[in-house]
């Protein structure tokens, strides 16, 4: 197991990519530990009174020859705004890499289906596929154009398909009303986003009998399996989404 | 070189930081972040007799300056703490403090005689104070009786060093202090969580699966550092104190209300390695202020003059 380790990292770049999304970009003064998609990292926020615990980001790239960390954060509380606000030259001081990764397994052409900021853990992932000779399809859903951002990065690495609730872009509907689910022919899907979404994917890949892992997103303190909090029950019992998640294979969750 | 060692009865400790009952897991979660055998003792995460998923989720939510939890006592029970955790603690040359937790008085008894039976484990915390489960925990310990007669019950078959973690969720921390120094107790532990609460608000819902949980982190510091200063006015045992400890003054002024050793929770999740950091801070504030040895500390607190000595009203 990849040894944990606590360090400051020098911010240096900070990309706003709408009202919500933000892309922090950050500088170790050491190699990077191997980090694999669907792992994260526990972030300490300063200066944000209501903020005491760190807050559990996953890694969006990872860039080794410049010892680089690039994490896509979504504004949603008191934490998330105040990472917001970090700019170059400041310090972020974090705990990682933390959590069991995406599982890579036989087959060729694989579904990434995400939605809102469940998006963070997709780049990383389709790069690794990408590398290992595999087609990642990402299939995106947002409330709005306005949630959404320039995807480039994902549109060089495989076909992207994007649905909005209100139609602004791509399909209108929800994720699982696209017809890229029927008509794809893929040999495993991966997900993360809301639970609902997640689930209706999880229960397409039993139908089509193939492999499915999703990441979740419960609520933790401690990020290292030591305070018991964000248990999941899954059919081998209580685990904790910490360390033996954030990403189950769906035939381990009691959905 | 300042002397940092401190005694709970006959056992002596190198120094008196340790950490909190299930805010540490076994040890092993922060060896990635520290040396674990400087700390003066390691409190495990509750053992009960059978195997315990704990309660469902969500079991934490973030308050302002601490958090909420209801885990409820989740672990594998005791046979597999002795033979699949136990062995693992052996390779550490530290203390391991087992916190020993029941639904009733025979499940704490059954523990307990079989944890004396573990050479490795100089002493256990009985949990008599968890307000996460339906049955027991907390029940024990904010009766007067039931107290009493679980600590008694356990003095009988433990042989070791027994230290009885009190709640704060009683109206006199005097009595319940006095209580487990009478039934026995060779030191108490205090604070177990406050009981609380927590509420959405846009879903007019309460946060955790439990709908109550304990609160912990800095937003219980002074309310313990009173009731650490309460319990060493009211027994002559030792105190260990805890609530919010993260700094070293923290650390500090719990044993100038009077706690022999501290034991840091919460903020073992916030900073991995706090507990160095304070243990580092102590003996610097020893020779800052001159003192040869930690023992000095306790409870070594000027009064405001004219202040009449805390007396228990109680009783
Ligand atoms: C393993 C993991 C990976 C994550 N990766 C990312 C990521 O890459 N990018 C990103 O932007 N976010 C990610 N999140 C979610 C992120 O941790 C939360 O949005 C963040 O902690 C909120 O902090 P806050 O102080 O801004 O909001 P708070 O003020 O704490 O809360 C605001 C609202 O956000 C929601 N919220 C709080 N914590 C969480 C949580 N842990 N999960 C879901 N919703 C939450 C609550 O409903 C709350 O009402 C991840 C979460 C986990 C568990
Ligand atoms: C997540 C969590 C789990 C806990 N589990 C236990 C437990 O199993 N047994 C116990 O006696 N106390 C338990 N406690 C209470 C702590 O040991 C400690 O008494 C309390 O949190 C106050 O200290 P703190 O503010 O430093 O955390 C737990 C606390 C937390 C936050
Ligand atoms: S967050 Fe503490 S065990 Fe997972």
């Amino acid at each position: 197991m990849v040894k944990k380790k606590i360090e400051d990292l020098l911010v240096t770049g900070n990309q706003r990519l709408n009202k919500d999304y933000f892309i922090l970009t950050l500088r170790s003064g050491d190699p990077l530990p191997a980090i694999f998609p669907g792992q994260f990292a526990e972030l300490r926020v300063n200066h944000a009174g209501d903020t005491f615990l760190r807050r559990p980001i996953s890694f969006y790239d990872v860039g080794r020859e410049h010892h680089e960390i690039r994490l896509l954060i979504r504004e949603v509380g008191s934490g998330t705004r105040q990472l917001g606000m970090l700019g170059p030259g400041d310090t972020l001081n974090m705990i990682y890499p933390l959590g069991h990764p995406f599982t890579m397994v036989d087959g060729k052409e694989f579904l990434l289906a995400a939605g809102g900021v469940g998006i963070a853990p997709m780049l990383l992932l389709g790069k690794t596929l990408k590398q290992a000779g595999k087609r990642p399809v990402f299939l995106f859903g947002a409330r709005s154009k306005e949630q959404m951002f320039d995807l480039t990065e994902f549109e060089e690495l495989g076909e992207v398909y994007i649905t909005t609730e209100d139609g602004s872009m791509g399909k209108k509907g929800m994720i699982t009303d696209h017809p890229i689910l029927e008509t794809g022919n893929f040999d495993g899907c991966y997900s993360c986003g809301p639970e609902p979404m997640m689930k209706a994917i999880a229960k397409l890949a039993t139908g089509k009998e193939i492999f499915c892992e999703v990441s979740l997103e419960n609520m933790m303190a401690c990020g290292i399996g030591a305070c018991l909090c964000c248990a999941q029950p899954t059919v081998h019992g209580m685990k904790m989404a910490c360390v033996d998640g954030p990403v189950f294979n769906t035939k381990e969750l009691l959905w | 070189m300042v002397d940092l060692q401190v005694n709970l009865g006959t056992l002596s400790l190198k120094n008196p930081v340790t950490t909190a009952s299930g805010c540490f897991g076994y040890g092993s979660e922060y060896t990635d972040f520290m040396d674990i055998s400087r700390l003066g003792a390691v409190f495990t995460k509750a053992v009960t007799r059978e195997n315990r998923e704990g309660n469902p989720s969500p079991r934490m939510t973030e308050t302002p300056s601490g958090m909420l939890n209801s885990v409820g006592l989740q672990n594998k029970g005791v046979d597999y703490f002795i033979n699949s955790i136990y062995p693992t603690l052996q390779q550490y040359n530290t203390v391991f403090i087992a916190n020993v937790s029941g639904s009733t008085l025979d499940e704490y008894v059954e523990i307990a005689e079989k944890i004396n039976a573990l050479p490795g484990i100089p002493a256990i915390e009985l949990n008599i104070s968890c307000p996460n489960v339906k049955k027991g925990g907390m029940v024990f310990g904010t009766n007067r009786k039931s107290a009493s007669e679980v600590i008694k019950a356990v003095r009988k078959v433990y042989r070791k060093i027994l230290i009885v973690k009190l709640s704060p969720n009683v109206t006199s921390i005097p009595v319940f202090a006095k209580t487990a120094e009478d039934a026995g107790a060779d030191a108490i532990s205090l604070i177990n969580t406050i009981l609380a609460m927590s509420i959405d608000a846009e879903k007019r819902k309460p946060v955790l699966a439990t709908v109550t949980g304990g609160l912990s982190g800095p937003a219980v510091k002074p309310v313990a550092l009173r009731m650490v200063w309460e319990a060493y006015h009211s027994v002559k045992i030792p105190v260990i104190g805890m609530g919010g400890i993260r700094s070293v003054s923290d650390a500090i002024e719990f044993m100038l209300a009077g706690a022999t050793a501290i034991q840091i929770g919460t903020a073992n999740f916030v900073e991995p390695a706090v507990s160095i950091n304070i243990l580092e801070g102590i003996g610097k504030y020893l020779e800052r202020h001159g003192f040869s040895s930690v023992r000095e500390l306790i409870g070594n607190l000027e009064m405001p003059e004219g202040f009449e000595r805390f007396r228990p009203k109680t009783f």
